[in-house]
């Protein structure tokens, strides 16, 4: 193990603008929660017209050191300046009004107002003591148009796609003459095209002399976008680097702080081939459902790591959901072990061994005011009825073990789920599933917005699983990460299946060009 | 609406809304005019109930005589004069997505205080401020405690409900005549209109507290507050919006209407009594929905209230001229009307949510 670099000497200023002082100085930040250092003495400095990066693995402090920065938390020790002035925010109201906006990955804006709402709530131009509707549409207007963006003003938030949302969010930014741009996280559910939008937006902004501070888990993006960044590790501060002068693995050592198996280096497991004739665990034949997704064949072998492929909105979700029986199919017909069987629930998935991990994580998996123990247990529980409690120490037993085996941090039975940080959290409820011991095992996007190092423990498992019998279907918008760990890929694009291709035979430019095309290779 | 179709003459070249505007002919005319409202589908919904509320009278007009007379129109406003201002409080608590059950026993609470205190020989402009002092107090008290302890409105307002309606049989158990000089002037005299027509003092303040409702909403910050919050609570907090104060605000004006509805229905009734006004609360949050408020806040108009309002009015006078049929059909009507509209509307804004 080498150890990685301690704090560095903090790189200076970006090169642009040698002479300037930061915009933002945060020193010896320390917040204690309950039971735990959240931030521990850790600084930030942010100069105008630059994009800096803040990296950390999840749990590493980078949500709680922009809320302290925009006034949600407060801070028990350290500073806060801008330009030059010590503040201390106690909302976000108030950082607002100082200049700091925030755009988060859940756009927090109205979706039921327009766009010019969004833009102009609350600092609306009025007249007479009323609200100029005319000039609010011209103010939206102008800061669309000096964005780039063709949003038209009088449309309804929520008619938009998430990423226009956000864009809009900038909008409200430039139109309050923010100094400072916080961007929590904005790109984890953008397309490729989408993201390339967004960057422009915020290069026009730096070129303004905006301090943006970028979050993302997204290597690639933070090298694309940010001049310099600021690594944590555990609630501390790791180093402040150039960009430039930062090498990836570098980074990836800083942000983790162990020799990791690097995902490149995860080793794919030995192909799992099919014996001629076996009947599949599961296999669904011209399975749809109106409006969400096409008819489409899909089939899993036992033993087997099944991929499904596709942008956002491409079907890939709706269609698991058909095979938990989370959405009722409108068309098709469901095979398990040969068996016909009718998935109207998700009960009944559950009771032919099928598991699920949905993609929105909050609203659908993490009871976040139970303990990780109870979180564990309580799909087990549910199974068992719940006049048959798990013995306690059985459970405590369990728990534990699966605490440990999916590296659940802190090793806490009786931490609150919600203070767990995001890639925990999915850990936990992967571990409520595996619990349950299901044959089939479907996991909707388990790695999205967690960081490298619990997304290779998760792929990990997903393998080792598979070759211990279980069946799996993989969805993730990455597709690396797909073809690294399926057997087979099926590629969906615009709610229709286009392929079904063997994983090993397969190049990323291939799906990339199906996806993108739409060939059907069959 | 004053927001016309405008466009800047900096970006010709880029029409906001290509799909609108090439539309030929009255749809995209509609549509554009729809567009510009600013308030889209909850201006569908209203269109629906002022649609439902024609065929209503109209088929009133064809089915009966004497009912097709404009001054049956009118009474619908004379008749539930006290229940439009109801409906207009309740307007603003739905929005936020919250709930008044309060607002029923504070209208029997103000003709209960109103009867009372003029017994005692208050001067009229006296006992009036009093009401509605007292109603505008018991919002503001539910208000913090909905914001500030973070309850539930419904069991808070319920509390509410209990409290104003038991302070009434503290007061008075059996009726109180009102025979103040102030009062059954306002009960009796009318305002002329044209025809040989009239609305009541009563009805012509329902629609000026309508009129200064939709000017709240519409052209200051608290009322787009309001719907920012209905929109998202948590997000409105996040833009920096003044969402305890715009909470708290909204049960105030919820009381004061309750109460401002008391005097009206003490007008009205000519009496105090605790156990006047029962099930109105209801009635009011039955006429905001049908009027095309979701329920869950954000998306709805105050001139559909009113619309609701009169849409329950012309089942009961439908009810009422038929005579044959047993007043429990109003409530039945009422009943599925409401069912119908929750689903239409749960239809729209499922359509609405599957474009984006």
């Amino acid at each position: 193990m080498s150890p990685a670099p301690a704090t560095e000497v903090p790189a200076g200023p970006p090169a642009a603008s040698p002479a300037s002082e930061p915009v933002v100085a945060m020193t010896g930040i320390t917040i204690q929660f309950p039971g735990v250092k959240a931030l521990d003495d850790v600084s930030l400095r942010l100069f105008p017209g630059e994009v800096h990066a803040l990296m950390g693995e999840n749990g590493a402090g980078k949500s709680t050191l922009i809320k302290a920065l925009t006034g949600v938390y407060p801070y028990d020790a350290g500073t806060v300046t801008l330009a030059g002035v010590e503040q201390r925010f106690t909302s976000p109201a108030d950082a607002q009004a100082a200049g700091i906006s925030t755009v988060y990955q859940e756009v927090n804006l109205c979706p039921n107002l327009t766009v010019t709402e969004n833009i102009v709530l609350g600092r609306e131009p009025r007249r007479r003591g009323s609200i100029d509707k005319r000039a609010s549409r011209e103010r939206a207007r102008r800061v669309l148009a000096e964005l780039h963006l063709d949003i038209d003003p009088r449309s309804v938030l929520g008619s938009h796609p998430i990423a226009v949302q956000q864009l809009v969010a900038i909008a409200r930014a430039v139109d309050t003459d923010a100094r400072v741009l916080v961007l929590d996280e904005p790109t984890s559910s953008l397309d490729a095209g989408e993201v390339a939008e967004l960057f422009r937006v915020v290069r026009s902004l730096r070129e303004r002399g905006v301090a943006i501070l970028f979050v993302s888990h997204f290597l690639e993006q933070v090298y694309e976008i940010s001049d310099r960044m600021t690594v944590l590790r555990n609630g501390r501060l790791v180093g402040e680097h150039r960009t430039a002068d930062l090498p990836r693995t570098e980074l990836v050592r800083a942000m983790i702080g162990r020799e990791l198996a690097t995902l490149e280096d995860l080793e794919r497991a030995a192909p799992r081939p099919v014996e001629d004739g076996a009947v599949p665990r599961l296999s669904a034949s011209g399975l749809g459902r109106r409006g969400a997704v096409e008819p489409a064949d899909v089939a899993v072998h036992a033993g087997r790591v099944v991929g499904l492929a596709g942008l956002l909105g491409s079907g890939r979700t709706e269609l698991t959901r058909l095979l938990f029986g989370a959405d009722r199919a409108t068309a098709g017909r469901v095979e398990v072990d040969g068996r016909p069987v009718r998935l109207r629930s998700p009960r009944s998935a559950i009771a032919q061994g099928i598991a699920f991990l949905s993609e929105d994580r909050k609203g659908e998996g993490v009871v976040g005011d139970l303990t990780v123990r109870d979180n564990v247990l309580l799909a087990l529980q549910a199974r068992r009825g719940w006049l048959r409690p798990i013995p306690r120490k059985a459970g405590d037993e369990m728990v534990a073990r699966y605490i440990r085996a999916l590296d659940v941090r802190p090793a806490d039975p009786g931490a609150l789920l919600r203070n767990l940080s995001g890639g925990n959290q999915q850990k936990v409820l992967l571990a409520r599933w595996l619990l349950t011991e299901p044959r089939l095992l479907l996991l909707d996007e388990p790695t999205r917005g967690i960081d490298i190092g619990a997304k290779a423990q998760i792929q990990e498992l997903v393998a080792r699983l598979a070759s211990e019998g279980m069946s799996v279907v993989f969805v993730s918008a990455e597709l690396e990460e797909v073809l690294r760990i399926c057997d087979s890929v099926v590629v969906l694009r615009d709610r229709h299946v286009v392929a079904d291709l063997d994983a090993s035979d397969t190049s990323l430019d291939g799906v990339v060009d199906l996806i993108a095309r739409g060939d059907t290779r069959d | 609406m004053t927001v016309s179709d405008t466009r800047p003459p900096e970006a010709p070249d880029r029409p906001a809304t290509p799909a609108a505007a090439s539309r030929p002919g009255w749809q995209g005319a509609v549509r554009r005019w729809l567009r510009s409202t600013s308030t889209g589908s909850s201006t569908v919904s209203v269109l629906m109930t002022g649609v439902l509320l024609v065929v209503l009278f109209g088929a009133g007009s064809v089915r009966y005589e004497n009912f097709g007379y404009p001054q049956v129109a009118l009474n619908l406003l004379v008749d539930n004069a006290y229940l439009i201002v109801l409906a207009v409080g309740m307007t603003f608590v739905i929005l936020t997505g919250g709930i008044d059950l309060s607002s029923g026993a504070v209208v029997a609470l103000g003709t209960v205080m109103a009867a009372s205190l003029l017994q005692a020989g208050w001067p009229a402009p006296l006992v009036i401020a009093a009401v509605l002092a007292t109603g505008s107090l018991l919002g503001w008290l539910m208000g913090l405690a909905i914001h500030g302890l973070q309850l539930q409105p419904f069991i808070v307002t319920l509390a509410g409900m209990f409290l104003a309606r038991g302070i009434c049989f503290a007061i008075s158990g059996p009726s109180i005549p009102i025979q103040d000089d102030l009062f059954t002037a306002v009960a009796i005299n009318v305002v002329e209109l044209p025809g040989g027509t009239f609305l009541s003092y009563g009805a012509v303040l329902a629609l000026v507290v309508v009129a200064l409702a939709a000017y709240v909403l519409h052209r200051t910050r608290f009322g787009r507050t309001v719907y920012a919050i209905g929109g998202s609570e948590s997000s409105a907090a996040l833009m920096g919006l003044a969402v305890g104060r715009t909470k708290v605000g909204v049960y105030v004006i919820s009381g004061f209407c309750s109460a401002l509805g008391g005097l009206l229905f003490s007008v009205y009734i000519l009496s105090g009594w605790s156990l006047h006004g029962i099930g109105l609360e209801l009635d009011a949050i039955a006429a905001v929905v049908i009027g095309g408020t979701l329920l869950v806040g954000g998306r709805g108009l105050v001139v559909g209230s009113l619309l609701g309002v009169l849409v329950l009015g012309t089942i009961k006078a439908l009810i009422d001229f038929d005579g044959g049929l047993n007043s429990w059909w109003t409530k039945i009507t009422i009943g599925v009307l409401l069912l119908v509209f929750v689903v239409l509307q749960r239809l729209t804004s499922r359509r609405a949510g599957t474009a984006s």
